[in-house]
């Protein structure tokens, strides 16, 4: 580097040369250090993470049984006799998961399908930052709206439903995940090239035709990774599910009843009545590196049908 | 080489009119109306002593002043040209001219692109393509398309070829086959493919993509095939294949190609229309036009003056 400026410039004195180029390159290794540290950041937050809740769950494994945490179908650490099994959780986080998404995956679909194959484009002008808006919203005021609002209609239709239900925390919850399944899938469908579209109805294709047979099934992978990434969210959903769905953890698939999710079983420890370090106090960590676990391999599934919309376009 | 044409009335001096009756030839000045529904083919009307004209055939597609707008811009203005059967009518001109619209406003592709607006007639035979009792459907299946860049959908090349099919409710499978098959080898692409049609479309060559988009636009059973640059993307062998395929397929299907190499429309057309900036400066059968051209234009663009 220094010899071509010498070449370049054979007039201009050596030791200036130098300086100006010796300030430069010391800018350019802070700058690059800078940026290294921002990027470890996140790395470093990842790791510490993962090892704080893989050590506390080592710990605990040792006073509980792995077998019975995994398999057993009770969850009462707070009550004497204290039971650890995971499942009633895993089942209140799974009927919020998949109850969600009924709601979310044909609304939400139908909803990125109306936006980029029908609708036109000032409507699109419109829904989208309404849309956008719908993701704004925190989630503590979806769980008040489930609890307000929602969970009295359920009541009116179903009077065995008690005040705080799954079913209410499954709708807002649902609703929290339109917006990501909305613009994840719109994106893969309008990801679509045009030609493919112009193809089919040069064949004498109708729009239905198209939207049905060419469009969604060539965009199919994008739309399942967004479906697959608002369970991801539900699953992880906190605030709306503890204030809608209450907190009896129970195994049962009936929507009507009150349950517990595992992200609301946390924050009912992490609320400051039970002391830190005791038994009861690490199930957290337990339960919250098999949430971190679910979630994890709903992630990389997702990236993975990610991939193959970028495989099939480039 | 067989010159052909149709003579048109002067657009400026005969109102438009559909064609009525179930074949319809232009003679000169005259029509002649051909009720024998046994007529496929183009009739040899020997006219030794008309310039240019020895062979007249039927008309299948017409336009009159066709117009077309995009927003404030007009893309084409007042096209009056014939297409007759069983035979390729080339258009070319430079980018930009309006060829391609031209070519879009005859299956009503065009009808997608947002703020167009279309003035004039078109005809497919005594149907007015713009009427709104048109069915759109049924036209574009009775009027097919091949696109520049070869769009194939990502499945199977036999779901490729059976799309069409499968959209007018044939479900046999051994029909559907029997489509597949004969589409495939109209299109010359049978006995690359025919051990591998479960295989996805997308595993094959530019080339074979293209013939593909070709079996599958012949799938439907077309009267009329519309070609927008259909080798433009295309290496030297591929488009050698695809004229030869055009060659061929002249004498079932009644072809209009867009073309902006002037080599290609020579050898695949029987007839040229020349475009330049929205308006058609003149057409007629392509030996004549690209030997003694009517117009100052297209011979200075035939001889590569600009463009």
């Amino acid at each position: 580097m220094s010899s071509v400026s010498t070449f370049v410039k054979p007039v201009s004195p050596q030791h200036q040369a130098t300086g100006v180029q010796g300030r430069r390159k010391t800018f350019e290794k802070l700058i690059q250090a800078f940026l290294f540290v921002c990027a470890g950041i996140s790395v470093a937050t990842t790791v510490c993470i993962v090892v704080v809740l893989l050590v506390e769950s080592v710990q605990f494994f040792f006073e509980v049984s792995i077998v019975e945490f995994l398999t057993g179908t009770k969850w009462t650490p707070l009550l004497k006799p204290q039971h650890f099994g995971i499942l009633p959780l895993l089942c209140g986080t799974m009927l919020v998961a998949v109850g969600s998404a009924v709601v979310s995956i044909p609304v939400g679909l139908g909803t990125a399908i109306y936006l980029s194959e029908y609708a036109p484009p000032r409507l699109r002008e419109v829904i989208k930052p309404v849309v956008e808006v719908l993701a704004g919203i925190p989630s503590v005021v979806y769980g008040y709206f489930a609890v307000v609002t929602i969970s009295p209609m359920i009541r009116t239709v179903f009077p065995s439903a008690g005040p705080f239900n799954a079913a209410s925390a499954c709708i807002v919850v649902g609703i929290m995940t339109l917006p990501m399944i909305i613009s994840l899938s719109e994106d893969a469908l309008r990801a679509v090239p045009r030609s493919l579209r112009q193809g089919a109805y040069a064949l004498g294709a109708t729009k239905y035709d198209v939207t049905t047979q060419v469009v969604v099934p060539a965009a199919m992978s994008g739309i399942v990774a967004s479906f697959l990434l608002a369970i991801s969210r539900a699953v992880g959903e906190t605030m709306a599910v503890t204030l809608a769905a209450g907190a009896t953890p129970k195994a049962t698939l009936n929507p009507l009843e009150s349950i517990q999710t595992m992200t609301a079983y946390i924050i009912q420890i992490s609320q400051g009545d039970t002391p830190a370090g005791t038994l009861e106090h690490r199930t957290i960590f337990a339960v919250g590196l098999t949430l971190f676990i679910v979630t994890l391999m709903i992630n990389l599934l997702a990236q993975w049908f990610l991939s193959q919309v970028r495989e099939k376009y480039e | 080489m067989s010159a052909k044409t149709i003579d048109i009335p002067d657009s400026t001096s005969v109102k438009p009119e559909p064609l009525t009756g179930d074949q319809v030839m232009d003679v000169g000045d005259q029509t002649i109306e051909i009720d024998d529904p046994t007529f496929t083919q183009a009739p040899v009307v020997d006219r030794p002593n008309t310039v240019g004209a020895s062979e007249n055939t039927v008309t299948r597609i017409r336009t009159r002043d066709l117009s077309v707008f995009y927003g404030e811009v007009q893309a084409l203005k007042n096209i009056s040209l014939s297409v007759p059967q069983h035979r390729v009518t080339a258009l070319i001109g430079p980018s930009g001219c309006g060829k391609s619209t031209f070519l879009r406003c005859l299956n009503r592709m065009n009808d997608m692109v947002d703020g167009v607006r279309i003035a004039g007639n078109v005809w497919l035979d005594d149907q007015d393509v713009y009427d709104t009792g048109t069915d759109v459907v049924e036209l574009r299946k009775r009027v097919g398309m091949v696109f520049q860049k070869s769009n194939p959908f990502p499945k199977s090349i036999f779901d490729n070829v059976a799309y069409g099919p499968r959209l007018s409710g044939i479900r046999n499978r051994s029909e559907l086959h029997q489509i597949v098959e004969h589409s495939l080898k109209r299109s010359a692409l049978w006995n690359e493919v025919k051990e591998r049609l479960s295989d996805s479309a997308l595993q094959l060559s530019g080339g074979q993509q293209q013939r593909l988009c070709i079996a599958r636009a012949l799938a439907t059973d077309p009267e009329i095939l519309l070609m927008d640059e259909p080798a433009s993307a295309l290496d030297p062998a591929s488009t050698a294949r695809i004229e030869n395929l055009i060659f061929e397929l002249r004498d079932r299907y009644t072809i209009v190609i867009v073309t902006h190499n002037m080599q290609q429309a020579a050898r695949v057309s029987d007839r040229t229309a020349f475009f330049y900036e929205g308006r058609m400066i003149e057409d007629g059968p392509t030996k004549q036009l690209f030997t003694t051209p009517a117009e100052k234009q297209t011979e200075d663009y035939i001889t590569g003056r600009f463009g």
